[in-house]
């Protein structure tokens, strides 16, 4: 039986004809020279985003980050001529859909290389599979992690600083202008263990002691108990919360309280990222402290840089979405993808990366890097990158709520956060 | 905090946490009581309540109070009504066989969980609390909003007992509880209790959500604590037993209360879930549970 296919132009079409036709278009295009069809493709970079999950919040504006720096990227002339595309994949902030995501995002994507996840559990997890497949995993996680040696050599953290670094830089200040008995509550898992962990050296080498830890775990949902535990000699509540019920810790904490009298706050503003600092029963906040990676709050003094950054994510003075100003961005941590992706391109043309073949001289490139210029690719402030340690290091911010608004009062310099390295990742083989 | 303070607020935590497990638990044991159905998907129905909570708030528009009242008479309605067409539509046409409507409910618990997921989103979002009253004790503060929690659900359990031991339907309720075929024979038409009462079950999960969204946030993943917890207690009480429910709501809701505040969270959780596995070895129908 032979099908036939009737075109308008009353052309006879049977499929030996048609199959011929293909079979030799394959032909032709298999005999291109490869490096024609390497240039015309575009970068193809795999985006491990937390769409759901507890890290949901954050994932969503991950996810504009990329897409607004990818923007940019693009309109600048892409990466080393070629155009830039970004595939976004889910991993619901659970560490094993996230190696799943690291595989797929390989096997099935074919993308150059992965970079985006914040959880630590997440990146703990999926880790070890981007070490495995030989891809480039670029995180934006803040924890200890990469900068700890519990990671690889295709692990790196260029666009934030690390928690042990941060909360170094914390201490000082914490210890001089609020005071030296510090209760601390954190989540209990990875990241707030590295809170736990570095912030008591810290904060002993300046003289002040921990006299409380309270962990918490990240998916509680009622936190009054766990604040009858703070002692009531503690001069300084330390916390830091994550996950869906932030809102909610900061509001009992508040309402434990009450009116009566109460310890310095200070907080990493991570207990109230993506949440609207006017919220009902947040107005106990006013005059504490928070760390902020960057300030949410338009500051008098914003730079170009910065304030360009801002409108290209679309955030508003308040730190909100320009469409919806109920919408509030994790703005203190989100820069990391955009410096991130700025990394990558700088990665990808000092090592002359073609294909997927290239991916250590990518690596090695990224590695024989030593510092970010401030800048509109960097808008947090300037860094200094460790290829060591593969973790980058900047400056912090400390905001006090004013008018329930954040504004800085105190910024670290990068040497307050500075500490010996734990691991030499270029002594390990790829 | 000296002990005496510290012991008070541990107990008035364990009160909230007992008075909305209790609502929660009552539902999933009526559900098996009269149904012989292990309603996995019970905490979604939960989490939709807090869900539906949230929607009304946010697209009524009004005072809090009033969102709140309104959420209060429209969440249960909605789930109860999800969970009538859940049991026409699956669980009567697997003739309530245990092992099968196990399953059934395990895949209404993901149809129930990602529905949410796709319409209402990833995140955690809060709804105000009817009114804004923080008691100031003079150790430490407490949200008036968690009195009300404690009392309302006070009056919807006696509403459930009165409901079930005044009432007519109680009663037809109960001959069907004690003997599916007799009570046909009877003429109580089994089918339509049935689905009344997964309907209730369900509507009560749906209350104590609306009561606790305020203190707590809706989330789509916000199902699975009161699921464990409610089995939890049910298993202690007794399948089925109301009396059995609400004893072994207060056991679990006061200890967590305090063990939680003087140990870890975690260790109450641990206890919990010994005091399940020693209560199934040692006693098998619960403490109140009569004997199958």
């Amino acid at each position: 039986m032979t099908r036939t296919i009737t075109t308008p132009d009353q052309t006879v079409l049977t499929r030996r004809k048609v199959v011929k036709g293909i079979g030799a278009g394959l032909i032709a295009s298999a005999a291109m020279p490869g490096y024609v069809q390497a240039q015309a493709a575009p970068l193809k970079l795999g985006f491990q985003v937390h769409r759901t999950g507890i890290g949901a919040s954050y994932g969503r504006w991950y996810e504009r980050v990329a897409n607004s720096a990818l923007k940019v990227v693009n309109e600048g002339g892409g990466i080393a001529g070629r155009a830039v595309e970004i595939v976004f994949e889910d991993d619901g902030t659970d560490p094993k859909r996230g190696a799943e995501v690291v595989e797929k995002l390989v096997s099935q994507h074919k993308v150059d290389l992965i970079f985006g996840p914040l959880f630590s559990h997440v990146v703990i997890g999926s880790a070890p599979r981007a070490g495995e497949l030989k891809v480039p995993y670029l995180v934006c996680s803040e924890g200890n992690h990469v900068a700890s040696g519990l990671t690889n050599r295709w692990t790196l953290q260029p666009g934030i600083t690390d928690v042990r670094s941060q909360v170094q830089a914390m201490a000082p200040w914490v210890a001089q202008n609020l005071g030296k008995k510090i209760t601390m509550i954190y989540p209990d898992y990875a990241f707030g263990h590295d809170h736990r962990d570095s912030f008591e050296p810290a904060i002993k080498a300046q003289g002040g002691e921990v006299i409380a830890k309270i962990g918490i775990p990240a998916t509680e949902t009622s936190f009054t108990r766990y604040f009858a535990q703070i002692p009531r000699e503690t001069e300084v509540i330390y916390h830091v919360m994550i996950g869906p019920s932030v809102l909610t810790f900061v509001k009992e904490l508040g309402e434990f309280y009450g009116t009566g009298a109460r310890p310095e706050i200070f907080g990493f503003i991570d207990s109230l990222e993506g949440v609207d600092m006017t919220a009902p029963g947040l107005g106990f906040l006013e005059g504490t402290h928070f760390w902020e990676g960057q300030c949410r709050y338009k500051q008098a003094d914003a730079t170009d840089a910065e304030t360009f950054y801002r409108a290209a994510v679309g955030v508003d003075d308040n730190g909100a979405s320009l469409a919806d100003p109920k919408d509030v961005s994790t703005y203190a941590h989100m820069f990391s993808v955009w410096e991130t992706l700025f990394v990558i391109k700088a990665g990808i043309e000092a090592s002359g990366y073609q294909t997927t073949a290239d991916r250590q001289k990518f690596v090695e490139a990224i590695e024989a890097m030593t510092a970010f210029d401030f800048g509109r690719e960097h808008p947090q402030g300037e860094k200094i990158f460790n290829g060591k340690t593969h973790q980058a290091f900047g400056i912090q911010n400390i905001s006090k709520v004013t008018d329930g608004k954040l504004i800085r009062v105190h910024r670290t310099t990068i040497g307050d956060g500075l500490y010996p390295d734990q691991v030499d990742y270029t002594t390990q083989s790829f | 905090m000296s002990f005496g303070p510290f012991l008070l607020l541990a107990l008035m935590e364990g009160m909230v946490m007992a008075a909305v497990l209790a609502l929660t638990a009552v539902g999933l044991s009526l559900v098996f009581g009269t149904m012989r159905v292990v309603n996995v998907a019970h905490g979604e129905f939960f989490m939709l309540g807090a869900v539906i909570a949230w929607f009304v708030a946010d697209h009524l528009g009004g005072a809090a109070w009033m969102n709140f009242a309104v959420a209060l008479v429209v969440a249960p309605l909605v789930v109860a009504a999800i969970a009538v067409l859940a049991d026409r539509l699956v669980l009567r046409r697997l003739n309530y066989e245990p092992e099968a409507t196990i399953v059934a409910t395990i895949g209404l618990l993901y149809i129930l969980q990602q529905a949410a997921l796709s319409l209402f989103g990833p995140d955690a979002r809060p709804v105000p609390a009817p009114f804004e009253l923080r008691l100031q004790l003079p150790w430490f503060g407490w949200s008036g909003y968690k009195v009300f929690v404690i009392l309302a659900a006070g009056a919807i359990l006696l509403a459930v007992w009165f409901l079930m031991t005044r009432t007519r339907a109680g009663l037809i309720m109960r001959a069907t509880q004690i003997d599916r075929d007799t009570a046909r024979a009877f003429g109580i038409d089994t089918d339509k209790v049935y689905a009344l009462v997964f309907g209730l079950g369900a509507g009560l999960a749906a209350l104590g959500a609306v009561l606790v969204v305020p203190i707590q946030q809706a989330h789509y993943l916000m199902g699975g604590d009161p699921l464990l917890l409610s089995f939890i207690v049910v298993i202690i009480g007794g399948l089925g037993s109301i009396r059995g429910t609400l004893v072994a709501a207060l056991v679990i809701g006061l200890s967590d209360g305090v063990i939680a505040m003087f140990y870890t969270a975690t260790l109450a959780k641990i206890l919990a879930t010994l005091l399940v596995a020693l209560v199934l070895v040692f006693r098998p129908q619960g403490l109140f549970g009569a004997k199958a």
